[in-house]
Parts: structure tokens; sequence; C-alpha cells
């Protein structure tokens, strides 16, 4: 009886997943299929939409890559995902490092009020902003979302790397202090080797989210070769009213995997940063 | 500013001399990141503020002070008042469901399974891919003549014949029927922040003592009896946690309704980051833009608010 009653409960288990996978990843599916179909196949309307009525062809591919600007998105976005990268590390690091060390009360309450600001949204900051970065000349010019984008990286990557400094005891570096270090040599030589990982989240953070952005590259950039990713394939692939929708369902698909594989790795030190680390 | 002692007494004298030096230092190694939040976020803000009280425009950007004119005006106008409203409405519904779901998903991945690194690679994908892209996704799906669900409605006879359920067209036009057009823009809602939540929940439901649960079963409690009583008083903070996270993630939200409808059909699914981009971008009137954008505010000051309380629980705990 006990053994029945386990064997239900598995296959309950595994409804269960089974149906929420297929809620969050069929639209992806959907996208792998659109990908490899011929145009023919795509828009038939009896064709059976699930599977390969017609052999599976590279031509979407093919026209994505050759015939429109795609490879000069992702190279934008990776451009910009790594100046971000680093000038959130700049910032956010040395930031971080004093708050969780030096900071008693008004450290905490600072580090609060630092996190706060991610909460404030770029739906409020992007007119003003787009005003600003006209102001500066930086119109259609990446180096505006290079500007802006830490508006978000920075509030959220030292609050998070205030997290994981405050795990490093103390001890450590205060006996590489007595062993002849600087406050500063303690800190480069022993406390960021140690930190590896949580610096390593930061730059994860701090790229995917710059590609994930879109409201902002939305605003500034309107010439198509300075577009990143995120607003590259769904405002140019469509072609008047006409979409395209091989390449544009390729274009979502080829830009979205690489970076969701490493964003999951990461995921759990990432929620760990929004319940404000309560939880271990 | 009490420190506490070191207890190498050789350490204590070097301190004292070190402390003023260290202070100095960690204002320098802080002030950068101040000094750009208070740059471009800080300013900003205010920017936005003095915008939206006065008659600035693309065209003649310069502040002239014109007072309450713009939330008048919104507030007068249909569309921002449906905008306001759509606001709500999605944001509520999509996270009752998000919150429901999300503590299901969880308790389910609290298991032990074969395959579950792939398992949650998949359920992790609306979140950890550009929501831009996904939402594509969808739009291909909603499409008005080749939708997968039309075909499968179609395939079980719901729908495109005689006296069919859902009528005898062959297809539902997702997104240009407005009773629709909602429906869709929430279930996208739902599905962008449903990883999310479920990740937040499962971190509360890990973090609750085994043995505490342990003791009530050796005590006799039912498993609903232990859920009532230990599970959900254990994690409501954290649920409140991932409810509130994803209130403020929906409730600002710009991709899902621009690029599913852009707002459409005749506004009816547009929100209020949408109509700020509509009216303030592409209308070119900025100080409307501000003024309808800085409708959120309020919202969001009080989910600051409210995290910052349920956080200071779950330390409790």
């Amino acid at each position: 009886m006990p053994n029945a009653r386990k064997i239900a409960g598995r296959g309950g288990l595994y409804t269960l997943l089974g149906m929420f996978v297929f809620f969050s990843a069929f639209p992806f599916y959907w996208m792998v299929i659109a990908t490899f179909k011929t145009d023919h196949d795509l828009f038939t309307p009896l064709n059976n939409p699930f599977l390969f009525n017609e052999p599976a062809t590279l031509d979407h591919l093919k026209l994505l890559f050759f015939d429109t600007h795609y490879l000069t998105y992702l190279w934008n976005t990776l451009a910009v995902g790594l100046v971000v990268v680093v000038i959130t590390l700049i910032v956010a690091v040395p930031a971080a490092y004093a708050l969780a060390r030096w900071a008693r009360g008004w450290g905490e309450m600072l580090g609060i009020g630092i996190f706060l600001t991610y909460l404030v949204p770029p739906t409020i900051l992007f007119i003003p902003l787009a005003r600003f970065t006209a102001f500066l000349g930086l119109q259609e010019s990446l180096w505006s979302l290079i500007l802006v984008y830490p508006t978000f990286t920075i509030p959220f990557c030292t609050w998070l790397l205030m997290g994981f400094f405050k795990t490093i005891p103390k001890d450590i570096e205060e006996q590489a202090m007595i062993d002849g270090l600087s406050r500063f040599g303690a800190m480069w030589k022993v406390v960021l080797p140690l930190s590896i990982s949580g610096v390593l989240t930061v730059v994860v953070f701090a790229f995917t989210l710059s590609m994930h952005e879109f409201i902002y590259a939305l605003t500034f950039i309107s010439v198509s070769v300075k577009k990143t990713v995120s607003i590259g394939v769904p405002e140019e692939l469509v072609r008047g009213d006409v979409f395209q929708w091989g390449p544009l369902m390729a274009g979502a698909l080829v830009a979205s995997l690489p970076v969701a594989i490493v964003y999951t790795f990461f995921l759990d030190r990432f929620v760990a940063g929004f319940t404000m680390g309560a939880v271990k | 500013m009490s420190r506490p002692t070191v207890s190498d007494p050789a350490v204590d004298g070097a301190h004292a001399g070190i402390r003023d030096r260290e202070g100095a230092l960690a204002k320098l190694m802080i002030a950068p990141a101040i000094l750009y939040i208070v740059a471009m976020i800080g300013v900003p803000f205010v920017l936005s503020i003095l915008y939206s009280l006065s008659d600035a425009t693309t065209g003649d950007p310069s502040i002239r002070i014109v007072g309450l004119r713009n939330f008048a005006a919104a507030l007068k106008d249909p569309v921002f008042r449906l905008s306001l409203w759509n606001t709500v409405l999605f944001t509520l519904v999509s996270q009752c469901f998000v919150v429901l779901l999300s503590r299901l998903l969880a308790t389910a991945l609290l298991k032990q399974f074969r395959g579950k690194w792939i398992v949650r690679f998949l359920i992790m994908l609306p979140w950890t891919a550009p929501i831009s892209l996904g939402t594509i996704g969808w739009l291909w799906m909603f499409d008005s003549i080749f939708s997968p669900i039309d075909w499968v409605l179609r395939y079980v006879g719901l729908l495109g014949a005689p006296g069919a359920l859902l009528g005898a067209g062959t297809n539902l036009y997702y997104l240009g029927i407005p009773g629709l057009a909602i429906s869709s823009v929430i279930l996208v809602d739902i599905w962008r922040i449903l990883p999310l939540a479920t990740v937040i929940q499962l971190a509360g439901l890990s973090s609750i003592p085994r043995d505490l649960l342990e003791a009530a079963e050796v005590d006799g409690a039912t498993p609903w009896r232990r859920t009532l009583m230990i599970t959900i008083p254990l994690t409501l903070p954290i649920t409140s946690i991932a409810f509130l996270f994803g209130v403020v993630f929906t409730f600002t939200d710009l991709v899902v309704v621009y690029v599913l409808t852009r707002g459409g059909p005749v506004n009816t699914t547009q929100v209020l980051s949408t109509w700020t981009f509509f009216r303030g971008i592409e209308g070119g009137n900025l100080a409307e833009g501000a003024a309808i954008s800085l409708f959120m505010f309020p919202l969001l000051a009080a989910v600051a608010f409210l995290i910052l309380r349920a956080a200071r629980r779950t330390e409790v705990v």
C-alpha cells in the first residue's frame, strides 16, 4: 500500500513539473521550431505547427547572420555589457567593501539606501535621462547606454557584494595586516581572492541586466546599426508590417540561450540579494 | 563609533592611529558610488518632478514652471485613467497567480528527482532570457492566423466549425480583441515573474528547520496541520518579499505591453509605462510624460517600505 502511494506521489510530482516546464519553456520550443522550418511549412495554416511537415532548413539562420544587422546587435550588446561590467566593478567593489567593513549603524543605513535606489524604475528616469544624454551629445551612441546602465547595476551589485564581504571573517585580514600587509594589500591579496565567487556573480549580473535592458535602448537609440539585441530583434527584424517569423525567432533564440544558461547557475545568489541576505 | 576590541594587545595601539586614516579611506571608497547614484538617479528624479510641473517639450526642453496643470490634464484624460487602472489590474491579478503558483512549484522543486538541473533551467528561462526576446516568442504564439493555440482548438473542434463552442471563425485574434488582449498580457506577466518568485520561495522553504517539522510529525501533526501551523507562518515574510518584488517589476514594466500590443487595441491594454513612453517620447510632450510616470511613485514608495519591514521580520526568524 505505501508503495502504491509513493508511486502515485511520484506520478503527481512529474505531472505537476511537466505542466510547469511546458508553460515556462513552450515559447522557446516554439522559437526552435520556427527557426528551422521552411517558410512554406510555417505559413500553411493546415500544417501541424508542432512538427516538421517539410525537411528542416538553415535558411532563416543564414538570412539572420548574413542579411541583417544581427551580428552588429550582438557585438553592440557585448561591448556595452563588458564596459558596464568594468565600471560596475570599479565603483561597487570598493564601496561594498568599505560599507561592510568600517560602517556600523550609518553604513547599514547607507547600504539599504543604495539598494532602495534600485527600486526607482527606468520608467520614471528615462525621460530626464534622455534629455541628459542629448545634452551631452550622446544620442544615437552606445556611450549613452554605458553611461546610464550603471544606474541599475551599481545599486544592486554594491548591495550584493556587501553581503559577500560580510561573510569573510575580519580576523583573516587583520592577521594579514599584522603580518605586514597594508589595509589595501590585505584587501587586494587576501579578501578579494576569497570573494572571487561574489565578484563573479556581480560580473554575470551586470552583464545580464545590461543585456536584458529595453527601455533606455529604445529611447536613446534609433539608428539600426547602433541597436542592442534586446531592441534590435523586436524592432528591426520586422520589415514594415511583414513579420519575418523565421529569422525573428532564430534571433531571439540565439541570443537568449547562452545568457540563460550562465544566469541559471547564479540565480540563487541573485535571489539572496533580493531577500536581503536574510535567508542563509 | 565603538569598535569591538581586538584580543591581541599588540594591535590595539596601532589601531588608534590607523582609525582616522581608515575613516578617510572608507569615505573615499564609498564616494564614487554615492556620487554616481546622486548624479544619475537623484538628479534625474528631481528633474522628472520639475518637468512634470513645467511645459517642456522635445522641441523646447527649457523648464518653465506652470504648476500642477499636467497632473490635472492627465487625470482628465480617459486614456490615462484606463492606463492607471490597467497597471493596477495587471499587477494585482498576475501577482496573485504568481504567489500561488510559485509556492506550488517551489514545493515540487524541493523534492529530489532525476534531471533536476534541466527542469530548473527550463523553468527559469522566462526570467533568465532577455524579456523582450521571450515576449517575441509569445507574439508569434498569439499570431492572428498561425497561432498554435488556435490550431489546437480547431483540431479538437472547439473552434472554426459551424456551431463550435468558441465560434465558427478560424481564429480568436488574441491581441486584437480587448478582453483577450488583456488576458494575454496578464498571462505573459505571470510567465515572466513566476521563476523569480519560485526561487525566492524555495529559499524560504528550505530555510525552515527540518527538526521542527520532524518534531511536529512525531507529535502527530498531520501534513495539513504542519503546513498551516509551521510552514506558512514561517515563510510568510519571504512570501511577501516575493510578492512585493513581483509587484515592483510588473507595475513598472514596459516591455510586455510594448512588444505584444503597443497598448492596443485602441488603448485597452495601455499601462502607465507605455503611456509615458508614447506621450513623453514619441509624442514629444516631456512635461506630460514625466507627470504620468510620477503616478507610479506613491505605490513604489509604499512597496519599498513594506519590503524593508518584511526583510526585518525574516531576520528575526
